[in-house]
């Protein structure tokens, strides 16, 4: 159930995007409305979450220290998995954001009789990397849509993409790059056991609207080859804020567009606000410095405390005769 | 104590195979040995902690306060307006599985609930459900469940399987930390009164008489006394370590598991001998008689209530810096919360070595020293005479408590005072030391008896990987720098590696610690016979070797 449902509701998005322009002549619905409402949510959405998790106090500074800390001179601090000044968190979010460093320590624990074995395990880390990146070129390379005239690094980033200089149009390698790592993303998720059983329906929808986005779109590149020019007519109509539409696009277009205006919309309300959270993140974004500058908790509570007047006046007999010194003497 | 727990290859006798049932169907099960007996009414009210009230986990009714699920849902809110890591770390999950096999007590159980995504997604489900969206509106579909007592009930078996150890957040991608939700749920828990009487007896023992163990102040006297005798016999010196004492250079905090029970009260005599034999102005103190601080692992506001002794009995002595025992929770409490807490010392100076001249920099705002840093430093400027070849008896290994290795990075300063004071010192595998290491399975408040197989089966990969080097190299000695490993590994030890002894850093420190003015130490720091020098046929090699750690 939580494989179907995700996915039969991405294959409705599809076919309503398909219907709705093929035969009900919803072009401007689809093709106007629609992602302009999805912008909207997005950037509304995203700022919205951005905010409201800015609005909760960090009452303290609790880094995990992955690494030596920085005391005496002689010992060599680990000055980006331990970072004590900013340059060093910069640096450990810049690994974290770029190359996901902690994914990287990932192993595996296998119970072979009465033992434990721990693996290396790196294909998550491989998997989710290339997916990311090869997400990130495609939207970059997107540009080109929305762009007029086409600045000259998109074109060179273009070339590169597409520089093993096969089929016609010539094929992407971000786009076979994508492919295989969302097919793995998904096929770990249903065949591994474990990662099946803590997988929720609100995991496999977003992976099932990014694959349908990326599915329609090499369907448009090498099947169905549809009107570019048009294609762009439409979107720089789109970011110039004169949409209109242009007849013969194909309604594969619109299934392309529907199902990415899905995926934005539907971002800040999902766990894909990953994406903002992880800057956010207080065990990461944090200096270990709390022994050297002092932090200060907005909200630090007055507490009833246990004093040592009070201590002493409950023990004081005691202490005497075990010849402590008083204060009330 | 542990042999009662079920035979050792019964406990291991588990696969990882997963219920048919997914988990938010499946109703949590009170299995013997894996949980701690519920706080007593009277315990939590003498601390005036909520909703102290009769009643037990194995028990049917719980008898919760009446309204208690609003008091739940408006404990949610305010604690996700107080901590963002809370609110962050209910959102950004992926469930991407990376943390799943990191936690101790997945790992030794099999129990998919104890697989820290899972645990936290017994808390986000409630979150979701009642302050979502998506989760009002479509319920189950997006991982949202309502509250109810069972949810309770299972929020308190988890969390109390949980020792905060935060090896699962080094590996996760975002740092979400299944402490930080663990802390979150027990404080949750906490507002309806439920806790562990484990947790709560040595909250009230140490708000009231200063430390978790309970010791009054001529109770502490005595157990110094005799543990001062010890060291009449086997050093031939006497000390008097001061308490209480106004006008001191420093004061000396230790957690009081080093006051109490042997080995921690071995490790007390190694810190005793050391600052004695370097003429320091320190002392000690019976209100202050506690670094550790099990309130942290009930609520925010009763573990700022015990912390605040510390810096309270600093500023009435009128000392200028503080030193902290070999405590693990301690540490992570001094370095991450105790100056935001109970702050600013700016009634302290910045510690100086008074021996070496060192500056303690890194601690120029708590002004509170590690004692691993402050022996690291004295080591290096050779400052001290120490005699390796006494701890030639024990081929030592090393466990990184989890707060001091992850909430501090306090990693190589106890290795390097390893290194000068043993001569036969191996780490264990790679994937269970420094930053990967492995909780012993007792921590954040779980060392109690009746938990044992919960115990046993949490520090199995630990036990593992001490076994490991036992057979590649005879290693028969567990070093650590915590109060809560050495009050649990004995037990843990002697039900997976018989024969291994548990040993505070300092202990080591004491044995090879060469005083001014001794003759041939001939027992160590538990009365046991050291073992015989070399002959004077091979007198010059040992003294050749000797040489390079005795100098200065």
């Amino acid at each position: 159930m939580k494989i179907a449902i995700p996915l039969a509701l991405t294959a409705l998005l599809a076919a309503l995007a398909w219907a709705g322009t093929e035969y009900l002549g919803l072009q401007v619905l689809f093709g106007i409305v629609v992602p302009y409402v999805a912008v909207a949510c997005f950037v509304i959405g995203f700022v919205f979450r951005l905010v409201n998790w800015g609005r909760s106090a960090v009452p303290f500074r609790i880094p995990t220290t992955c690494g030596q800390q920085k005391s005496l001179p002689w010992i060599k601090q680990n000055k980006i998995e331990n970072p004590s000044s900013f340059a060093g968190v910069v640096g450990r979010m810049l690994l974290e954001v770029l190359v996901f460093r902690s994914l990287f320590r990932n192993t595996k624990t296998e119970k072979r009789g009465d033992k434990l074995g721990v693996g290396s395990a790196k294909w998550l880390w491989l998997g989710a990397l290339v997916f990311h990146w090869s997400f990130l070129l495609i939207i970059v390379r997107h540009l080109r849509f929305f762009l007029d005239p086409v600045p000259a690094f998109l074109a060179g980033i273009d070339g590169a993409d597409a520089f093993l200089q096969v089929g016609l149009p010539l094929l992407y390698i971000t786009d076979l790059t994508i492919v295989a790592a969302l097919t793995f993303l998904f096929i770990r998720r249903v065949v591994v056991p474990r990662v099946r059983y803590l997988s929720l329906p609100n995991d496999f929808f977003p992976l099932f609207l990014i694959i349908g986005v990326v599915l329609a779109g090499v369907a448009m590149r090498y099947v169905f080859r549809i009107d570019l020019v048009g294609v762009k007519e439409m979107t720089m109509g789109l970011v110039t804020l004169h949409p209109a539409i242009v007849d013969g696009v194909g309604a594969i277009f619109y299934v392309h567009l529907f199902l990415a205006s899905a995926l934005i919309a539907y971002f800040p309300f999902s766990k894909l606000m990953h994406a903002g959270g992880i800057v956010l993140s207080p065990t990461r974004n944090a200096a270990n410095d709390s022994r050297m500058v002092r932090h200060v908790n907005p909200w630090n509570p007055d507490v009833k405390v246990h004093t040592y007047a009070e201590y002493e006046d409950e023990y004081k007999d005691k202490m005497a005769k075990a010849g402590l010194p008083l204060d009330a003497e | 104590m542990a042999n009662q727990v079920i035979p050792e290859n019964e406990l291991l006798d588990f696969t990882y195979d997963l219920p048919k049932t997914d988990w938010m169907h499946t109703p949590v099960e009170f299995k013997p040995g894996m949980y701690c007996h519920g706080a007593k009414e009277k315990t939590v009210e003498a601390v005036g902690m909520p909703n102290g009230h009769a009643w037990s986990p194995a028990d049917e009714d719980w008898h919760l306060p009446e309204g208690w699920k609003e008091t739940v849902l408006n404990g949610m809110q305010s604690l996700m307006g107080k901590y963002r890591s809370f609110k962050l770390f209910m959102d950004v999950c992926v469930r991407c599985g990376a943390c799943a096999d990191k936690c101790h007590f997945y790992m030794a159980s099999g129990d998919p609930k104890n697989m820290p995504v899972v645990r936290a997604e017994l808390l986000r489900s409630v979150y979701r459900r009642y302050f979502t969206l998506s989760g009002k509106m479509f319920g189950e579909l997006v991982g949202a469940r309502d509250l109810t007592e069972d949810v309770i009930k299972e929020w308190y078996y988890y969390f109390f399987q949980c020792t905060e150890c935060r090896r699962c957040s080094v590996f996760c991608p975002y740092g979400i930390d299944q402490a930080e939700i663990t802390m979150m749920g027990r404080e949750l828990l906490n507002l309806l009164g439920l806790n562990t009487e484990w947790i709560a007896g040595p909250v009230a023992n140490c708000y009231n008489k200063g430390n978790h163990v309970g010791l009054e102040p001529q109770t502490i006297m005595s157990n110094v006394e005799f543990m001062m005798e010890d060291l009449e016999e086997i050093t031939g010196k006497t000390y008097r370590p001061s308490f209480n004492r106004k006008g001191a250079e420093i004061l000396f905090v230790v957690p009081s598991g080093d006051l109490y029970a042997e080995p921690g009260t071995h490790t007390f005599m190694g810190y005793i001998m050391l600052l004695e034999e370097l003429g320091l102005d320190y002392t000690l103190s019976t209100y202050a008689s506690e670094g550790g601080n099990f309130g942290f692992f009930t609520a925010n506001d009763m573990a700022k209530r015990l912390n605040a002794k510390m810096y309270a009995e600093a500023k009435r002595l009128g000392v200028k810096w503080m030193l902290g025992g070999e405590c693990g929770h301690m540490w992570r409490l001094v370095n991450q919360y105790m100056d935001t807490w109970n702050g600013p010392a700016d009634f302290l100076e910045v510690p100086v070595s008074p021996v070496t001249g060192t500056r303690f920099e890194n601690a120029s705002a708590t002004k509170m020293v590690h004692i691993t840093e402050f022996t690291a430093d004295l080591l290096y400027h050779d400052k001290i005479k120490v005699d390796p070849s006494r701890n030639d008896h024990l081929v030592v290994t090393y466990h990184d408590s989890c707060n001091t290795a992850r909430a501090m990075g306090l990693l190589e300063e106890p290795r390097y005072i390893i290194n000068k004071v043993c001569n036969n010192f191996h780490e264990m595998a790679e994937e269970t030391i420094r930053e990967k290491t492995l909780c012993c399975g007792s921590g954040a408040g779980l060392n109690a008896g009746e938990n044992m197989e919960l115990r046993m089966r949490g520090g199995f990969p630990r036990a593992q990987a001490v076994r490991q080097v036992r057979d590649a190299y005879g290693v028969n000695t567990l070093a650590n720098i915590c109060a809560i490993d050495r009050a649990a590994f004995p037990a843990l030890m002697d039900y997976w590696v018989p024969g291994t002894r548990v040993t505070g850093v300092h202990e080591l420190v004491g044995n090879a610690l060469v005083l001014e003015g001794e003759g041939e130490r001939t027992l160590d720091l538990r009365l046991q016979e050291l073992p015989r020098k070399p002959k004077p046929a091979s007198a010059d090699a040992a003294s050749g070797e000797g040489a390079d750690h005795v100098q200065g």
